[in-house]
């Protein structure tokens, strides 16, 4: 029995290995992408504070309030103002025509007089309150004043996130300026001190992060992109293994394998064992390309201890194990390489999508994330979350091996009975 | 001679097929016999030997191949050889390593293939080849290295379906030879082809089957004697089945 399971292994890895497309599907293409995603996410990340997005800025207001609010944006290190075009000033008109035709990301129009009237409005409703109280230290006639507003104009290419992002800082500092301009006017108004800041924010933040050796966790791009596209890198044997069983089936060395007195399940074990094997390479490759290139490409360096990995590579395993349970049941079911090269490739992809490789699976849609929790590819990437960012133990990570494992079963179980009924019929 | 495979009112009607591909079959096949099995196409042949080789499950009907039961096909599997019409064979794998892993299959053991093996070989005119992939091999090596994957493991009784179709007449010469050596060591054959001639002077015992049933049995020199008029196997066939085409898809 051992000898033939030896043999099943040996030719399965020499069909593999002397398939020069198959290995560059598997190891590869893997790589490439886990290299070019993670230095896109990590140069997108980067850009925030390397390079400066380009923003026109048209200020009718030349005072206290703009001057301010161009200050706290040039300070963000994000974003570098611009206000001239071929030497002349840019309008409101001109700065929508290059927005809106994709020259510029966005532009900010400050409105006239916002910060004279934004006074004038601040002590009107400041004496209308002392008034009421019968503190009023000034008498004037009470002056209409417009309503102001700040006119933001976005490439409609721009993403939603990005837009939020900027509107939401923006309007932070308009309130924070409001708020000023109240108690100076409340302090000048009752004789105060102007030596009280106001200032001083009183609640403020802290992002409390998982701890390794008393060192923050900080998350970067290479902790994501490494067991995501790994991941990827697994569930992609689903094309080859696939291919392999339908190769099998008509090449007619099947009618020589079920007519043999070998069982199907050395015969299947044969594949299960070469493509494990097969999964744990493609997860050390990566692993090391992640360890040893990546700090060359000035890409966050990959620092896992070797508790890490051995968990990784329990968790490897059995996502392995889930991929090869479809890449059986797709090789039984298929009738030719037409069918089941396409039919895996996408459904990878798909896996992929809806498991949170590319889009985090709480940015989704209420049902997407649902559908997610269906996804083996989600059960492993939360495993290799929980190992790496959530210094999760064995105990941690057990729910999803044993969800991947009971996939694997369920999969190959209907594959084999599936193939049973096929030669009874 | 006492029957080596006794087939006993053996039927096969396929799942959504509206004819049955074997109808109530009865046929004895003797001991260290060249049994050519003959019939048109779609007559039922490699339905019958797929139901021997415990490949698909008879609808109705049992047999027993050296007095084993068809209930037992894995003890069947062991003591049988089966050489398909097709290259059964990995593209990419080398003659030998192609041998070895089909003879582990059979239970044959490591020491046992690696003295086994380049004997074959040399026999069936492959020695030069041993470590070449078969995906260079022409036909008619592929042809021989197929036969030798069926017969690793000394079976009792070999099924052949078309051994050699679309193969040199060197190579055709060789398989044949072979076989009846096979034959003369105490192998049973059971052999289908469309090549009359072949059937003629390599078969000891030959069965028509049309149609899903046996028309008649006998030694191919009863066979042309109980027809009038028919000086061969080929006049004796076609006086049997008829000249109609009998495409299948």
């Amino acid at each position: 029995m051992w000898f033939k399971l030896w043999q099943c292994v040996v030719k399965e890895f020499k069909l593999l290995f002397r398939d020069i497309g198959g290995l560059i599907t598997l190891f590869i293409m893997p790589v490439i992408l886990v290299v070019v995603v993670t230095s896109i996410q990590d140069s997108t990340y980067q850009s925030f504070s390397a390079s400066k997005i380009p923003v026109l800025w048209i200020d009718h207001d030349q005072d206290s309030i703009s001057l301010h609010v161009k200050k706290e944006l040039e300070a963000s290190q994000s974003f570098s103002l611009i206000s001239t075009q071929n030497n002349k000033e840019v309008t409101e008109a001109t700065a929508k025509e290059l927005v809106f035709k994709g020259k510029y990301q966005m532009a900010i129009v400050i409105p006239k007089n916002l910060t004279s009237d934004l006074n004038i409005k601040v002590r009107q409703n400041v004496d209308g309150i002392l008034d009421e109280m019968g503190m009023s230290t000034s008498t004037y006639d009470p002056v209409e004043v417009e309503k102001k507003e700040i006119r933001l104009y976005f490439d409609p290419a721009t993403q939603a996130a990005f837009k939020n992002g900027i509107k939401s800082n923006i309007d932070k500092m308009v309130a924070q300026l409001e708020s000023d301009a109240i108690y100076k006017t409340f302090e000048t108004q009752l004789g105060g001190s102007s030596s009280t800041s106001f200032n001083d924010t009183f609640i403020s933040f802290k992002e409390i992060v998982p701890q390794e050796k008393n060192a923050d966790i900080v998350p970067n791009s290479v902790q994501h992109n490494v067991p995501a596209w790994t991941l990827f890198a697994i569930f992609f044997i689903m094309v080859p293994l696939s291919i392999n069983i339908v190769k099998e089936k008509n090449q007619g060395t099947y009618l020589r394998l079920i007519s043999s007195p070998t069982s199907n399940s050395i015969l299947y074990l044969g594949k299960i064992i070469t493509y494990l094997v097969i999964c744990l390479l493609q997860f050390y490759t990566i692993l090391l390309i992640a360890k040893v290139v990546f700090p060359y490409m000035n890409l966050p360096e990959l620092n896992l201890s070797f508790n890490k990995i051995a968990l990784m590579s329990a968790l490897t395993l059995t996502a392995g194990l889930a991929a090869i349970g479809m890449a059986i049941l797709l090789g039984i079911v298929s009738k030719t390489q037409e069918q089941s090269a396409p039919f895996g490739a996408t459904f990878v992809i798909i896996l992929a999508a809806v498991g949170g490789v590319w889009i985090p699976v709480f940015a989704m849609s209420q049902v997407m994330q649902i559908a997610s929790k269906a996804s083996p590819m989600n059960w492993a990437l939360n495993g290799y979350y929980d190992i790496i960012l959530r210094n999760g133990s064995l105990i941690d990570i057990i729910p999803e091996m044993i969800l991947l494992t009971l996939f694997f079963v369920v999969f190959t179980t209907c594959a084999l009975l599936y193939d049973k009924k096929k030669r009874t019929v | 001679m006492q029957s080596i495979i006794k087939i006993q009112n053996i039927s096969k009607q396929y799942k959504g097929a509206d004819f049955q591909s074997l109808n109530n079959v009865v046929l004895n096949i003797p001991q260290q016999s060249v049994f050519g099995l003959l019939g048109p196409n779609g007559a039922g042949k490699t339905t019958l030997i797929s139901i021997l080789c415990g490949i698909i499950q008879p609808t109705l009907g049992s047999y027993e191949i050296n007095g084993i039961s068809n209930k037992n096909t894995s003890s069947i599997k062991n003591i049988i050889g089966v050489v398909p019409q097709e290259y059964a064979l990995y593209p990419t794998l080398t003659a030998y390593e192609n041998l070895m892993y089909f003879g582990s299959l059979y239970n044959v053991s490591k020491a046992d293939l690696k003295a086994k093996i380049p004997e074959f070989l040399i026999h069936l005119g492959l020695e030069n080849f041993m470590h070449k992939k078969i995906q260079t091999f022409s036909g008619g090596m592929k042809r021989r290295v197929n036969l030798i994957a069926g017969i690793l493991h000394n079976p009792k009784v070999l099924f052949l379906d078309e051994p050699t179709v679309g193969v040199d007449v060197q190579s055709r010469a060789t398989i044949i030879d072979y076989l009846k050596l096979l034959n003369q060591q105490g192998t049973t054959i059971v052999y289908t082809s469309h090549l009359m001639a072949e059937a003629q002077d390599f078969c000891t015992d030959i069965a028509i089957i049309d149609q899903g049933s046996v028309f008649v049995q006998g030694t191919p020199k009863e066979l042309i004697e109980n027809v009038p008029n028919a000086n061969s196997l080929e006049e004796v066939f076609i006086e049997l089945t008829g000249k109609k085409l009998r495409d299948v898809v």
